[in-house]
């Protein structure tokens, strides 16, 4: 990937960093250094102070409410500068011309008020003094690099006009217009698919080659790093666990959090549950079409997001829904609970035809399904305890009376592994992930037949995701509970579901048994997905076996 | 947008159909005005007489599909006090409610967009504190207590302002700023909100790690994106507490614009001159909140794209 000259000055040095929040020490003493040329990636948990470190090279970090407490941050090369002690003016004159940055969120980090090539174009004035017609020039060659279709066009576009792999191209194009030194890239993929996170992790490798700067990737997923960096740091609570060369680090890791972080990364391959030939049917779906838009009123056609979908799901049996976002699968999951009205098909739950019944003759249907969604963070109400929050739905459904849902509350928050004392609290007061298993407790409450979860990890961090993805197998494995596990991560998929059904704009394209989907995949699409999926083994991806997948247009 | 501006007309026209029922029947529920004019003193055959002449024989349903005819035709009647054409008592009244209600907007937009931004910056300094405070207090005094506060010091005090009519530019000082007062208070809070909720949002970080100056991402990045949600409280709100507010004060001050009009047809039960001069409210208070919807899909290209 590239040589690193041991000798060479490094571009940029960070000695003792400390960075504080408040009374909280984000970051304890950081040290490291990057060369030209090099990709190093931190990675960390939600929390272990990567971002911190990231937005403190810019000095962003202030902006949050950080504070850098010690240390220095040296920027090299022909113009070195201390960064930590550098004065407003020439920090400014730093940020987006010798370090740039690209974020997480590619949906909302470009203003949604002005044109694609009006924001490039404020870079290019500020540091390279270019208006009008050469810094649009300068702008479409810029998209071009990032491997944009129809760069003139996009110029005049604004955000939301364009996808989220497109913006996130868009947000590179503009963080590299002035050939930085050091681009710093803060989990850039993590809001996309598995395959437009194959895209842009190409373009920044190819990118990097081209322009020779320094990457500090910022990532949790170590699947992406085997992929990428030359050299790995594995952070915790704000200390560096340990460093060094990709392949090595993979090879011997040496601190335990390490080995853990491996352990917990999906991987393809790592064996599924057997599937389960004779189990009774709980759910049937057949020929499933639900619309949006188009009625008499509505000045759009009718989109129709979900296609002639069929599927079973059988008793204590997880059926694993993949597909990337936008492609009906979180619609499919809503007209099956008929939180959306479906146009057609048949929905039949524990052998009751429940499509066609009023609201009321619906209600006691409802119970047997249940739903954990993506964002624990917004889907529990801050302002009702945990007790009353776990047995809502029970108490809604009359399963259990006001005298008796603290009962019910503590054995639901036994069951999924939270101390007793939780009861008391309120939601801010647990991390994602114990948030999470509060939803789960929420769903168990009126004893559910089935468990939709509908992108339930995807917030989560490996370790996180891992340990949910462990306690619902432990639940199904109790409780008999079926499961419909949605996903975008086939990876995560696996090492739940029975059966995996694949889905593309609508359509279910393939399904079958776990093994035979990842071992024997039938669909292009299926194939597509699989090759996509970040490899843990650095040894095992070299260049060549890298996807090359093609941009969509 | 043809289809967006075809929307807003039919809203707006269905909005002022309302209006002018409510009007109407509003009107009908204060007593009979042939009483109020004339007292004691008229004979039975008299007072049958003038109901005639005045149109008010009828029941309330036959005034109704009468009055509706006039509002077709556009004759909206005569005047029950001088029988002039209540389109002409109205219409001399338009243009001095328009200057005051201009003023009072321009003023509004010139000291309270500043402040809220003033106020969003320095959230957590002494000078938002306090700039939320004036706002605060602002919106808590009524129009015409700042107003007769005004008079008392401005005028029976000092002496320096004149405090009726319309006819020089200090006319306007104080009816100007007894309008404003609330309006200030409302919009400064609303721009305050607006400017921090856009300000903590992820693409001002971009901007600044574009290394843009703190005056650049306040102004271009911020404002623009909050602008555009100001734009519609300075049309929705600010027009409509306007509106309500000239009534006020134009009363106070002897304004010879519409509000003081009005005031005074509901004190005589003019119906006529009532109905026109709310009607006409209404149409130019619907004819803002039409422009600001137009103004806001331009503002917002996500709207502007979508709707066209």
């Amino acid at each position: 990937m590239m040589q690193m000259g041991a000798l060479e000055q490094p571009i940029l040095s960070v000695r003792d960093l400390r960075v504080t929040f408040g009374d909280t020490v984000a970051v304890k003493g950081l040290s490291f250094d990057i060369h030209r040329g090099e990709t190093l990636a931190l990675v960390g948990e939600s929390g272990s102070g990567k971002s911190a470190t990231a937005l403190s090279i810019l000095r962003l970090v202030e902006r949050d409410g950080g504070q850098i407490a010690g240390g220095s941050i040296r920027l090299g090369g022909d113009r070195p500068a201390d960064i930590t002690t550098l004065p407003p003016a020439a920090l400014r004159a730093l940020r987006g011309d010798r370090v740039a940055m690209v974020f997480q969120e590619p949906m909302t980090s470009l203003n949604p008020v002005m044109t694609v090539g009006a924001q490039m174009g404020e870079t290019l004035a500020l540091h390279r003094g270019l208006r009008g017609r050469p810094a649009r020039e300068a702008a479409r060659t810029a998209l071009e690099r990032v491997k944009i279709p129809e760069p003139q066009r996009r110029l005049d576009q604004y955000p939301h006009e364009l996808s989220g792999g497109l913006r996130q191209r868009v947000m590179i194009a503009m963080a590299l217009i002035c050939e930085p030194d050091v681009l710093i890239a803060d989990e850039p993929t993590t809001a996309l698919d598995v395959t437009t996170q194959a895209e842009i992790l190409r373009l920044i490798a190819e990118l990097q080659q081209d322009m020779g700067m320094a990457v500090l990737f910022i990532t949790h997923d170590l699947g992406i790093v085997a992929e990428i960096a030359d050299r790995v740091m594995v952070l915790k609570d704000g200390v560096k666990l340990e460093e060094g060369f990709t392949a090595n680090l993979f090879a011997t890791p040496k601190a335990d959090y390490t080995r853990q972080l491996m352990a917990a990364s999906p991987r393809l391959g790592e064996g599924a549950p057997a599937p389960l030939d004779k189990a009774e049917t709980v759910l049937e779906v057949r020929g499933l079409t639900t619309r949006y838009g188009g009625g008499m009123l509505s000045r759009t056609p009718a989109t129709t997001a979900v296609q002639d979908v069929s599927i079973r799901l059988g008793r204590g049996e997880t059926l694993g829904l993949v597909g990337e976002s936008g492609c009906g699968k979180s619609t499919l999951a809503r007209s099956i609970m008929r939180l959306v009205e479906p146009h057609s098909g048949s929905i039949k739950l524990l052998g009751t035809r429940i499509d066609g019944l009023s609201r009321a003759a619906l209600k006691p249907h409802r119970a047997h399904v249940q739903m954990v969604f993506q964002d624990p963070y917004a889907s529990l109400n801050p302002h009702m305890a945990i007790r009353d929050a776990v047995t809502e739905p029970a108490f809604l459904h009359r399963m259990v009376g006001q005298s008796d849902r603290r009962a019910l509350a503590l054995d639901l928050l036994q069951r999924v592994g939270l101390p007793a004392d939780a009861i008391d609290r309120y939601p801010h007061q647990f991390s994602g992930g114990q948030r999470q298993r509060i939803c789960i407790a929420r769903a168990l409450s009126v004893q559910p037949r089935i468990i939709v979860a509908d992108e339930a990890v995807s917030a989560l961090d490996v370790s996180n995701a891992r340990r949910i993805t462990d306690l619902l197998a432990e639940i199904q494995q109790r409780d008999g509970v079926s499961m419909l596990f949605i996903s975008h991560d086939i990876a995560v998929v696996e090492r739940v579901s029975h059966r995996i059904a694949v889905m593309l704009k609508g359509e279910i394209v393939e399904t079958g048994p776990t093994d035979r989907i990842l071992n024997d995949p039938q669909h292009p699409y299926t194939r597509k997905l699989l090759a996509a999926v970040p490899r843990l083994d650095p040894a095992a991806t070299p260049d060549a076996a890298r996807p090359r997948v093609p941009v969509p247009t | 947008m043809i289809a967006y501006l075809a929307r807003i007309s039919v809203k707006s026209v269905v909005t002022l159909f309302a209006i002018v029922t409510v009007t109407f029947i509003a009107t009908r529920l204060s007593g009979n005005p042939i009483d109020t004019f004339l007292g004691d003193g008229l004979t039975a055959e008299g007072r049958a007489e003038l109901i005639r002449y005045f149109q008010l024989d009828g029941t309330l349903w036959q005034q109704y599909v009468a009055f509706l005819r006039g509002v077709v035709s556009g004759e909206f009647g005569l005047s029950f006090v001088d029988r002039r054409p209540v389109t002409q008592v109205v219409g001399e009244r338009l243009w001095a409610s328009g200057q005051l209600l201009l003023a009072s907007v321009t003023l509004t937009i010139l000291v309270a967009i500043p402040l809220g931004i003033l106020a969003a910056i320095y959230r957590k300094s002494w000078i938002g504190s306090a700039v939320m405070t004036v706002a605060f207090a602002g919106y808590a005094v009524p129009s015409f207590i700042l107003a007769i506060l005004m008079v008392l010091v401005f005028s029976y005090w000092l002496n320096w302002l004149p405090v009726v009519g319309n006819g020089s530019f200090l006319h306007f000082i104080m009816p100007t700023i007894a309008m404003s007062g609330v309006l200030v208070a409302a919009l400064t809070r609303f721009t305050r909100n607006a400017m921090l909720d856009v300000l903590g949002q992820d693409f001002i970080r971009t901007a600044r790690a574009k290394g843009l100056s703190e005056a650049r991402v306040v102004l271009r990045h911020g404002l623009g994106n909050a602008g555009v949600t100001v734009i519609s409280v300075i049309g929705l709100q600010v027009a409509g507490l306007a509106a309500a507010g000239s009534v006020v004060v134009e009363s106070i001050f002897s304004w010879p614009g519409i509000g003081q009009l009005l005031v005074n047809a509901a004190l005589i039960r003019d119906y006529p001159v009532l109905q026109f001069g709310v009607i006409t409210v209404a149409v130019a208070v619907v004819a803002i909140n039409a422009l600001t919807d137009v103004a806001y899909a331009l503002a917002d290209p996500r709207i502007r794209l979508a709707r066209s």
